[in-house]
């Protein structure tokens, strides 16, 4: 081969050439590239799938596109620098990974945080995870052909971004905590906004029900498909959404409560047969829940500092491992940091809960037509940065 | 002067070229009017202005599309068949204008292009030719996706023509011939309209008719978010275009039949004339639109329980019940 | 039978209801700003690139004490600051303390309690927006609060360099 000459294969790139088709009995199936680029697949997600008319016999999916090395990051700024970082890793629910963070550093340094600040968190928190959910469901109805509810799914959601904005300064890739505490002070306007959105929001809900969940042709989409059981579920380690539509009531919030939550009344939606239709009930379900919260919270803010005012100049913390979980709008999200006594992590690892879902995928896929595997990719509610990290 | 260009238009020859001159002027101002329509009404469904920068209120859009899709690279794919993928779009596209011809527009003998008795059934026929558009399509343009696409959307025309004919059929039974002109003449008055007596027969016609012009919620074919764009993925410029245009015009078709059959044509309850046939179209493309931004997609092997077990049960059942009272008198005509 | 006829007509008044709530949605106002004829009201929560306050009795000269705690805790390298140690007669001789990138600040881990006054004078303050994650850790942790946020909204550029701001520059223009 001549120095300018480039060898283009038109027989496929390492991953589709590896491929192994499953033996099937006419030898006549398809090798379709849900590639990387797809209006389905949320983010940059390669999906090899071999099909046999309209049926998938077999699909793997390719990860990697979208790998940003967070975890040498990590490695390379020191923990403060870091906070940062952790907004970008799932964007939809960066609050949650930034509490997860700062869990995890204030549990091995042993740095206390006022209750005001643990409220903040909570409410702060919640209102991101409602904002998580709403684009869920306005993306998985996308997937399955209808446009609207995106659209007004995002009216809901612009609110709650300025009512974030307000204390954050973010509108999506929050950096709000710090160790011991929050950045800022919420102020009245931040109550007062936040108040008249849960108002105004009970009111759509029922909306969003008729005009989605009562509908016939999306229970034709939803119903039976994409059946999860127990065994394989607890076999893959799914968590969150996936988890409970399957019957486990397994939520961090409930089983390992961590900060104030243990002070809060709320219920853990839970599914029955573990169908799409159940991971789409349970996931409405906790928006719900989480106005809930917010609304005890709001009423029981206690007053204090908002960050504890005795922090040490720098954050160094004593040679030791630690492994902080939260429940994250996907499932426990959990940081496992080693730290050897200087101001850089030795060791940063991000447990993202997509990427035990993600695989669950494959499982869940075989036999199925290609429309109910994108009705299953959607109520898996995967974020691919987040997998990627 | 007036009495002249009567009598010339009279001649059948003239008459049939005019009529086609202005039906290829008809379906372009469609085109673009109707594209207009529907961007306007999914902004205003979801709560925004729709296209608004071009223009006053936007409505330069369509000519900034259709500019656009005239500017564009005709390309096609590597190892594309030559013939069949060129060809698709046209053998997509020529069939419409022909089944313009029968449509009563206005009550005098000008606004129809060509008197036929079987006008009917040159309706069905000649939107039959699209299902062979989108074989070629499928075939020729070495793609798996469109593979997949055209293969659904095969299907799905074929399967719909059953309880399309069969709804039809009623009509026809009632009336007594399929000359489009003389059932809207039989629909004189307001509550001779047809969907008032068979009103199952009109809910069937329309259900089939949104899946024979691949519109949502049986949008399958060209579902974005699977099979990203479907049996037109490789076509671009004004190759997508005509595929475009042609969409729209068979919607015109199967909505102005719709008017004929049931809706009374161009009949209203004053000033009788084309603007009501218009208005009524307009009408129904309105509807259509309004299914569009509501419902998800149905999934294909849905898509062929509803037409095999509800709408050709039912149809069938709707053709014998009209059978039974028509030969029993009980249903004049 | 009759249980699946029930259902699918209780499906089809879904249907119906559907149908109702987009219609009805048809004739409610837009909520969308219509930018540039309309703006957005909460602008002033948007942070924007930083820039440098002025002390009160000399506006042009920044509160800035070259502490380096802005460059160290950026996460990306965005601050870069060189000044000299002042009464110097010459300075343009005098070497040129550097603290942005790479340099790494010692920490004795012992608090520096200075024995006579220092004297800084500040040359370089840049900033490259470019890496900006506008996180916000160099304005919370600013000892003496030299450092704030511009809420500089509308903001375009035709090239890189022209998101490389020099911030003294723009605090002498300032002031």
């Amino acid at each position: 081969m001549k120095p300018n000459e480039s060898k283009f294969e038109l027989n496929g790139d390492y991953y589709s050439t590896r491929f192994e088709p499953s033996g099937s009995e006419t030898g006549d199936t398809l090798i379709l590239n849900m590639g990387p680029q797809h209006p389905s697949t949320h983010g940059v997600l390669r999906i090899v799938i071999e099909l046999d008319g309209e049926y998938i016999k077999k699909a793997e999916p390719v990860l990697g596109y979208i790998h940003r090395m967070h975890e040498k990051m990590g490695e390379v700024k020191t923990y403060m620098q870091y906070l940062p970082n952790m907004g970008r890793v799932d964007y939809l629910h960066a609050l949650a990974w930034n509490w997860a963070y700062v869990g995890a550093v204030e549990k091995l340094t042993g740095i206390e945080v006022p209750q005001r600040a643990e409220y903040i968190r909570v409410i702060t928190c919640e209102l991101n995870r409602i904002c998580s959910h709403l684009l869920w469901w306005g993306a998985y109805l996308l997937d399955l052909g209808a446009f609207t509810p995106i659209l007004y799914a995002f009216v809901d959601r612009e609110k709650i971004m300025d009512i974030l904005q307000i204390v954050t300064g973010s509108r999506l890739t929050y950096c709000y905590y710090r160790f011991g505490g929050v950045s800022a002070d919420i102020t009245d306007e931040f109550i007062n906004q936040t108040k008249e959105f849960l108002t105004d929001f009970k009111t759509r809900i029922p909306m969003y029900h008729d005009l989605v969940t009562g509908n016939m042709i999306l229970r034709g989409r939803c119903e039976d498909i994409g059946i999860l059981s127990v065994e394989t579920a607890k076999q893959y380690g799914a968590t969150g959404p996936v988890l409970r539509g399957s019957g486990i009531a397994y939520d961090v919030r409930k089983v390992e409560p961590y900060s104030v939550y243990d002070k809060f009344d709320f219920k853990i939606p839970v599914g029955q047969n573990g169908d799409a239709m159940d991971r789409y009930d349970v996931r409405i379900a906790e928006i719900s829940e989480s106005i809930k919260i917010i609304e005890q919270a709001l009423e029981s803010l206690p007053d204090g500092y908002h960050i504890n005012p005795n922090l040490p100049d720098r954050i160094m913390p004593p040679k030791g491992e630690v492994y902080y979980a939260v429940e994250g709008a996907r499932g426990k999200i959990g940081i496992y940091i080693i730290s050897d006594g200087t101001a850089k992590p030795y060791r940063l690892k991000l447990r993202a809960p997509g990427f035990s879902n993600l695989h669950l995928f494959a499982e869940l896929s075989q036999g199925t037509l290609l429309s109910d595997a994108v009705s299953i990719l959607g109520s898996l509610d995967l974020v691919i940065p987040e997998i990627d990290r | 002067m007036i009495n002249f260009l009567y009598n010339f238009l009279s001649i059948p020859l003239v008459h049939i070229i005019v009529a086609l001159v202005a039906i290829l002027a008809f379906i372009g101002l469609n085109g673009v009017v109707l594209v207009y329509m529907e961007r306007k009404v999914a902004g205003f469904i979801q709560r925004r202005p729709g296209p608004y920068e071009v223009g006053p209120q936007g409505l330069l859009q369509p000519v900034a599309d259709a500019l656009k899709l005239l500017g564009k690279q005709l390309t096609s794919p590597m190892g594309a068949d030559k013939i069949l993928f060129w060809s698709a779009p046209i053998i997509s596209f020529a069939p419409v204008v022909v089944c313009f011809l029968p449509i009563p527009f206005g009550p005098s003998q000008n606004s129809t292009g060509m008197e036929l008795n079987l006008g009917l059934l040159l309706v069905l026929a000649f939107s039959g030719i699209n299902v062979f558009a989108l074989c070629m399509t499928g075939w020729g343009s070495n793609n798996k996706y469109s593979l997949l696409g055209a293969a659904r959307a095969v299907s799905q025309s074929v399967a719909y023509e059953i309880p399309l004919l069969l709804a039809v059929l009623s009509i026809a039974f009632q009336t007594g011939s399929l000359n489009l002109s003389e059932i809207v003449s039989s629909q004189q008055g307001v509550i001779h309209w047809n969907i008032f007596m068979q009103p199952l027969a009109f809910i069937i016609y329309f259900i089939s008719a949104t899946a024979e012009t691949n519109r949502a919620p049986f949008d399958l074919p060209e579902a974005e978010s699977e099979l990203t764009a479907g049996f037109h993925t490789e076509y671009s410029g004004m190759t997508f275009g005509l595929f475009f245009l042609a969409e729209y015009a068979y919607m015109i078709v199967v909505c102005s039949v719709a008017t004929a059959l049931f809706l009374g044509g161009w009949d209203g309850p004053f000033f009788d004339g084309f603007w009501w046939f218009l208005f009524k179209v307009y009408s129904l493309m309105l509807v259509l639109m309004w299914f569009r931004w509501t419902y998800p997609r149905v999934r294909f092997d849905q898509l062929l329980n509803i037409c095999w077990k509800w709408l050709i049960p039912l149809s069938v059942l709707n053709l014998i019940l009209t059978a039974f009272f028509y030969k029993t008198g009980t249903l004049k005509c | 039978m009759l249980k699946d006829i029930s259902k699918t007509l209780i499906g089809l008044w879904s249907l119906i209801i559907g149908l109702k709530i987009t219609g009805k949605e048809f004739f409610k106002p837009w909520l969308t700003i219509h930018y540039p004829r309309q703006e957005v009201k909460n602008l002033n929560t948007y942070r924007g690139h930083i820039e440098l306050t002025g002390q009160e009795a000399d506006p042009w000269v920044p509160k800035c004490v070259m502490c380096g705690r802005c460059a160290e805790i950026c996460p990306s390298g965005c601050i870069h600051i060189e000044f000299h140690i002042a009464g110097e007669e010459d300075s343009s001789q005098t070497e040129k303390i550097l603290i942005g990138v790479g340099v790494e600040i010692p920490f004795s881990g012992k608090k520096f309690v200075p024995t006579a006054k220092i004297e800084r004078e500040l040359d370089i303050f840049n900033l490259n927006y470019n890496l900006c994650s506008l996180c916000g850790l160099c304005v919370q942790n600013c000892p003496v609060d030299s450092i704030k946020f511009s809420k500089d909204v509308y903001l375009a550029g035709r090239s890189r360099q022209d998101f490389e701001y020099d911030l003294l520059k723009r605090l002498k223009k300032q002031g």
